[in-house]
């Protein structure tokens, strides 16, 4: 397998549009004749739905809720970056792309980082053409904010629902296609297998959740838009439904997968209360601009805050990073969090938790200010917690909330499967080890509302393609593989529900390859999940039948693909002997405890090849160049 | 499942239907129907309300009254032709609503349980009924004198008096009058909505307005057949 | 705690439902009231039952996927809450809950607690959007919108179309849905070349797919999550009346538009 980022030559600032220029275009009324299938509906599936819809193409689009509206891009609150510096206050398009490539710990791909930060400001544009209900300033102007430790204000957001609304505006203009006709969308459905054909990708086996039917779509290009697996940690703050199903079957197919070992564990999350938590609830980054991050300097302290003085607490982030103090990025503040908890200085039931303190902001703005700013997430906190925080302070602590991995793809998005094409959060991303707060919607709809479509018509323009129908061998075979997995799942009969397993396989990816990894949890890790999986299959208990609704089916199918999804990322994060952004090796660190990257023997992206069950998947390298942005040690003190 | 969507182009621009028929055709449309005819109702029960007060001052003066609608015919019956066109179109509208919304709910809940909607507003389809029923015997009775007992034409106050002295039709009178009430207190707010004055339900001109109507109208309309009853308004 | 559940058990669209009892055991106050029904699925599998289906995704009240009639309350007791955030504490020892799918000919049960909401998409295809095809927008400042436009526009927007207003609606009215969607674009210059069509054409739709009339009952507002008000039903209704009345005619519209 050849990893090529196909990345044009020429200045940074000119390759986009120089690339653009030369790619292939596809005449109007041909466009019409083509058909592709996007896989997802969230920011990036339903931009990408829309546009390639626009363009005149026939469009497919799935998801696996009941309408495209829900998917968990939903749920994003803090908002979007963008380089307009229409607050005047120094940014731009390189200053976007510097920050973007040195927040991600040099780690990602110089020439799309640039792409993307160019892109950044039409994104923008186009969103309150939709109807994008930005915040506004008196004079009619958007507002922003200073958003995750960014020293410029170029973060736009819609109150604390900035997720929902972009999605909301990419969804209706996917419903106005759907109702043009366009678009045919199928909701509720789950795609299960890829079709690859002559070796390019050319459709998908999906089972219609409602029917149980297996129903083969064929295309001439296939687009991935399936979202992030921060899930396979079993407790985060994706949504329940959130998989790894469709890019790890691609992945199966001989898609190469980036970076799994890549994950995001964001500091500031609700804590867990019990044995039944089914998920973790993401509180707004945005919180740490106002509130003071600390714990007991006594380990063991049981007194409640209000009765610990001053000068036995420790506000560890500011006594560590004395210049970004509460702000200091995410992979740092989650890991500062995972210590004082170890050394048995964390607050709340288990001692798994650190005060996120706003008494000293109240007494600073004001009890209104405060409500002003996060009255919604206050009252968030209280539904859940049955806590006040404007009186108590908050307990938080890190929790999986993105995926910097994912499947590779090149310059124009293209995975190693010709004509299947990897966006959003399920390609490698433009984050490299570490994503900045408000640059993951950022590149979700850069992908979908303005790169696939130009790189997707150049691929569809520059090459041939044979009429192919559903009665093709590849995808008969591809129905009855489908087929046969259900049937399996639901004879086994077992002791063990899936979500047992699933909480099993989430505690030992949290232990061992969560926020500080080391060789020997690895190989632990690699002997535990086998093992796991072994028993799964054959001791995982699926009631029902495959002909109706059956959510034990679909769980268990999931978690099948978690459980192999995880040894990959093990074995990533065990091969990667360096640290780096999110990936922290214990073995590979500074004196005073900070990330010690390896630019000598890691400046790479690795993608791994599956190379055939039981097979050890085969690791490639695409050796990254710094050209633009030198490379630095990380430094936030 | 919407990939039936999907396989059906859906109209994004209205079809070319005339203007009368797309309104008289759609929900909201009807609700203007309603809302309108309500009003005209609403408007002819307060003059009808301080018409009838006139048997205080006596058999003559309400007498008078009565003559005086009946000088000008083709006034008379230009009223009650606008009244009897309300009342139809109201009717109308309460069918045509009434089912579209029993339609909608062919399977209902075993366990029901209201946060907001008051008795007023879900008697409405109660209340509306009764009162037709009511203004058909009150015509019969005090109009036409049909299921009046001793019915003189021209003699409104001995019709009155003496049709309200038979204890069961005061009873009757005064139960419509209690459905009334009930009607109008949720009818006259409910009207502002429908005719997109946006009004809160609670600290509002339009819920206020619906509270002092109702108190006045209604208080004013009871207190006769109250009187009668009570004997204080007898047949001379 | 402990609880007695009756929950409506459908194996598919085409079957006779029923109402079934459950025990729920040893229920902390802390769980949601999601998790717990995840406790008793748990129990029903490994007794080789089929667990209760019933929708969910984000479980943190955004995604409006979930949804339960609770003792009638469409979501639950709880003023503003979803389903999803409705905790157990808001419940006492030994109370008795009656669990019902959302109850509309428009909504049709899928499966036990599961409903089809697909007629809400189709009412957003008809005109719940802003033409504006990808690459054609002008600057984000080049329109000023006032913040009070925005606010209110936001205000709407933050429908999360789950369905409660129509489950609570004594008349199964989706009023209150598709009159947030009209204000969300309504209230934006943005949305002002589409308004009166967009008006036009969901309300037809909503009526074709036999929602209910609103007689103003307010309890949709009272049970929506997002506390979305009435007063947008009225400027709806505006909305409408000046369309049906006063728009020119669009000579087009026979190629949809
Ligand atoms: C709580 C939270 C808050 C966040 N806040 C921010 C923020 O403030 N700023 C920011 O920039 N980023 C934020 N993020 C990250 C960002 O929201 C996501 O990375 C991004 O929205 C992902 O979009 P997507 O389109 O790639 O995937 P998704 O939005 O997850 O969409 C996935 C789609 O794929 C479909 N799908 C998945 N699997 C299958 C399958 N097997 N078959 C068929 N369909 C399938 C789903 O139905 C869905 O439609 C946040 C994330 C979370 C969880
Ligand atoms: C206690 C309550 C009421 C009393 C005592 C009362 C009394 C009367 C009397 C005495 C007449 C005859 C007037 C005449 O012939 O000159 C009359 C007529 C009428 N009343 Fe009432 N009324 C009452 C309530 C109502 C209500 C609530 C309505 C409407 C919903 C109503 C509708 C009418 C109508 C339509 C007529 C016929 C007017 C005409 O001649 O066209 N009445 N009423
Ligand atoms: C004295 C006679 C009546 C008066 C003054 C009256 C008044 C009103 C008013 C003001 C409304 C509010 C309209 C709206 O909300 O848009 C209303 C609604 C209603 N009326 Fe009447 N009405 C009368 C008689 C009737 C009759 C005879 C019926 C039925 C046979 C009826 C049935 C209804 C119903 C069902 C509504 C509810 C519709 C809604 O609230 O949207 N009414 N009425
Ligand atoms: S209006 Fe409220 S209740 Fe109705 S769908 Fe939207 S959020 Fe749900
Ligand atoms: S409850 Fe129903 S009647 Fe109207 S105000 Fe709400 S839609
Ligand atoms: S599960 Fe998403 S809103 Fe309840």
């Amino acid at each position: 397998m050849e990893i090529k980022s196909n990345s044009p030559t020429g200045p940074i600032e000119q390759k986009w549009t120089r690339h653009r220029f030369e790619m292939k275009l596809v005449t109007p009324a041909n466009k019409r004749k083509y058909t592709v299938i996007v896989v997802g509906s969230g920011l990036a599936g339903a931009s990408a739905a829309a546009t390639l819809a626009e363009l005149g193409y026939q469009v497919k689009c799935y998801c696996y809720q009941d309408t495209p509206r829900r998917a968990h891009s939903i749920a994003a609150q803090g908002g979007i970056n963008a380089a307009k510096n229409y607050q005047n206050d120094g940014d731009s398009v390189f200053r976007l792309f510097y920050d973007t490539v040195k927040g991600g710990d040099f780690r990602a791909r110089e020439a799309n980082v640039y792409r993307l930060a160019e892109v950044s400001v039409n994104i923008i544009d186009q969103c309150v053409a939709q109807g994008v209900p930005f915040a506004r300033e008196y004079g009619g102007m958007l507002a922003n904010r200073s958003f995750g430790g960014a020293q410029v204000s170029r973060t736009f957001y819609a109150r604390g629902q900035t997720g929902q609304q972009l999605l909301l505006g990419a969804y209706q203009a996917l419903e106005r296609q759907i109702g043009a006709g366009q678009v045919a969308m199928f909701t509720r459905h789950e795609m299960q297998e890829l079709i690859v054909i002559d070796g390019r990708a050319r459709g998908i086996v999906t089972r219609d959740m409602i029917s149980g039917k297996i129903e083969s779509h064929v295309a001439d290009a296939v687009v991935l838009a399936t979202g992030g697996y921060g899930t396979v940690f079993y407790l985060a703050t994706y949504a329940k439904g959130c998989n790894t199903t469709a890019i790890w079957r691609a992945y199966k197919k001989g898609a190469a997968f980036g970076n799994p070992c890549y994950t995001q564990i964001h500091p500031t999350c609700i804590p867990v209360t019990g044995e039944h938590q089914s998920k973790l609830t993401l509180m707004s980054e945005s919180l740490r601009n106002d509130g003071r991050i600390w714990v007991p300097k006594k380990s063991g302290d049981a007194r409640p805050p209000d009765q610990i003085p001053e000068d036995e607490r420790d506000y560890y982030l500011e006594r560590k990073y004395p210049s970004f103090g509460n702000l200091s990025p995410r992979d740092i503040a989650s890991r500062a969090a995972k210590e004082v908890c170890d050394e048995g200085r964390g607050v709340g039931p288990g001692g798994r938790g650190v005060y996120l303190d706003f008494a000293e902001a109240i007494q600073r703005l004001g009890v209104e200010k405060i409500r002003e700013r996060y009255g919604n997430l206050f009252e968030m906190y209280e539904r859940i917690t049955d806590e006040n925080p404007y009186k108590v302070p908050m307990r938080i602590y890190p929790a999986s909330h993105y995926t910097m991995g994912g499947l590779w793809v090149d310059y124009n998005l293209m995975s190693t499967i010709p004509g299947l094409f990897v966006l959003g959060e399920a390609n490698f991303s433009d984050h490299g080890a570490n994503r900045l707060g408000a640059s993951a919607l950022m590149q979700g709809l850069a992908d979908g509302y303005f790169i696939v479509p130009y790189t997707l018509t150049n691929y569809l323009g520059s090459n041939k393609f044979e009429k192919i129908g559903a009665d093709h061998a590849a995808f008969r075979s591809g129905e009855s593989a489908t087929a046969a997995r259900m049937e399996k799942l639901l004879g086994i009969n077992g002791q063990r529900t899936v979500d047992s397993f699933h909480r099993e396989l989430g505690g030992i990816m949290w232990e061992y390859c969560g926020m500080a990894r080391n060789e020997k949890g690895l190989q632990t890790a690699l002997q535990k999940i086998p093992a796991l999986r072994e028993e799964f299959w054959k001791n995982v208990c699926v009631p029902g039948d495959g002909e109706e609704i059956n959510q034990a089916l679909e769980k268990a199918g999931r978690v099948a693909d978690f459980l192999e999804l995880g040894e990959l990322m093990c074995l990533d994060a065990l091969e990667r002997r360096e640290s780096c952004g999110g990936h922290f090796r214990e073995e590979f660190q500074t004196e005073d405890g900070e990330a010690l990257r390896d630019d000598q023997n890691f400046c790479h992206v690795a993608a791994w090849e599956f190379a055939g069950a039981g097979q050890k998947p085969v690791r490639h390298v695409e050796s990254l160049a710094f050209e633009n942005v030198h490379l630095a040690t990380r430094s936030y003190k | 499942m919407s990939s039936a969507a999907s396989t059906a182009a859906i109209a994004q621009s209205p079809a070319e239907s005339s203007r009368l028929a797309r309104i008289l055709g759609s929900s909201i449309g009807q609700k203007f129907v309603m809302a309108a005819t309500g009003i005209v109702l609403s408007a002819f029960i307060v003059g009808h309300m301080a018409g009838n007060l006139t048997v205080f001052k006596g058999a003559a003066a309400i007498n008078a009254y009565g003559a005086a609608l009946r000088r000008i015919p083709a006034l008379l019956w230009g009223v009650r032709a606008v009244l009897l066109l309300s009342v139809l179109g109201h009717i109308w509208a309460y069918l045509a609503l009434s089912v579209k919304s029993w339609r909608a709910r062919p399977k209902g809940y075993k366990v029901t349980a209201y946060k907001e909607a008051s008795f007023a507003s879900r008697t409405m389809r109660w209340t509306g009924p009764i009162l037709a029923a009511f203004i058909v015997y009150h015509l019969l009775h005090l109009t036409t004198g049909t299921v009046h007992p001793s019915f003189r034409a021209g003699d409104v106050y001995h019709n009155l008096v003496a049709g309200l002295r038979v204890t069961w039709v005061a009873v009757f009178y005064i139960v419509a009058m209690g459905c009334l009430a009930l009607h109008v207190f949720h009818g006259v707010w409910s009207m502002f909505q429908s005719l997109g004055v946006s009004q809160p339900r609670y600290e509002s001109f339009a819920r206020r307005l619906a509270t002092i109507f109702t108190i006045i109208v209604v208080g004013g309309f009871v207190i006769i057949p109250i009187a009668v009853l009570a004997g204080l308004l007898k047949v001379q | 705690m402990n609880l007695t559940l009756h929950v409506w058990r459908q194996k598919n669209r085409n079957a006779e439902g029923g109402f079934v009892t459950y025990e729920a055991r040893g229920i902390s106050p802390d769980m949601s009231f999601l998790e717990m029904l995840d406790v008793i699925n748990e129990g029903l599998i490994l007794k080789g039952e089929e667990p209760i289906a019933f929708d969910h995704d984000c479980r943190e009240g955004i995604c409006g996927q979930c949804g339960v009639v609770i003792n009638g309350h469409a979501h639950g007791p709880r003023k503003a809450t979803t389903t999803c955030q409705l905790h157990m504490r808001s419940f006492n020892d030994g109370d008795e809950l009656t669990l019902e799918p959302w109850r509309a000919g428009a909504f049709p049960v899928i499966k036990d607690l599961i409903v089809d909401r697909c007629a809400f998409d189709r009412v957003i295809a008809a005109g719940g959007f802003i033409t504006a095809p990808t690459g054609t927008a002008p600057d984000g400042n080049a329109i000023l919108v006032p913040k009070p436009a925005a606010d209110r526009a936001m205000d709407a927007a933050a429908c999360i179309g789950c369905g409660a207003c129509v489950a609570a609606c004594p008349n199964s009215s989706a009023m209150l849905f598709v009159a947030a969607k009209i204000a969300h674009l309504g209230y934006l210059p943005q949305g002002q070349p589409e308004r009166e069509r967009r008006a036009l054409a969901m309300v037809a739709r909503m009526d074709e797919e036999g929602f209910g009339t609103c007689t103003n009952h307010g309890e949709c507002e009272a049970v929506c999550p997002k506390q979305i008000p009435i007063e947008f039903i009225a400027r709806m209704n505006r909305d409408f009346a000046k369309a049906a009345l006063f728009a020119p005619r669009d000579r087009t519209a026979a190629d949809g538009g």
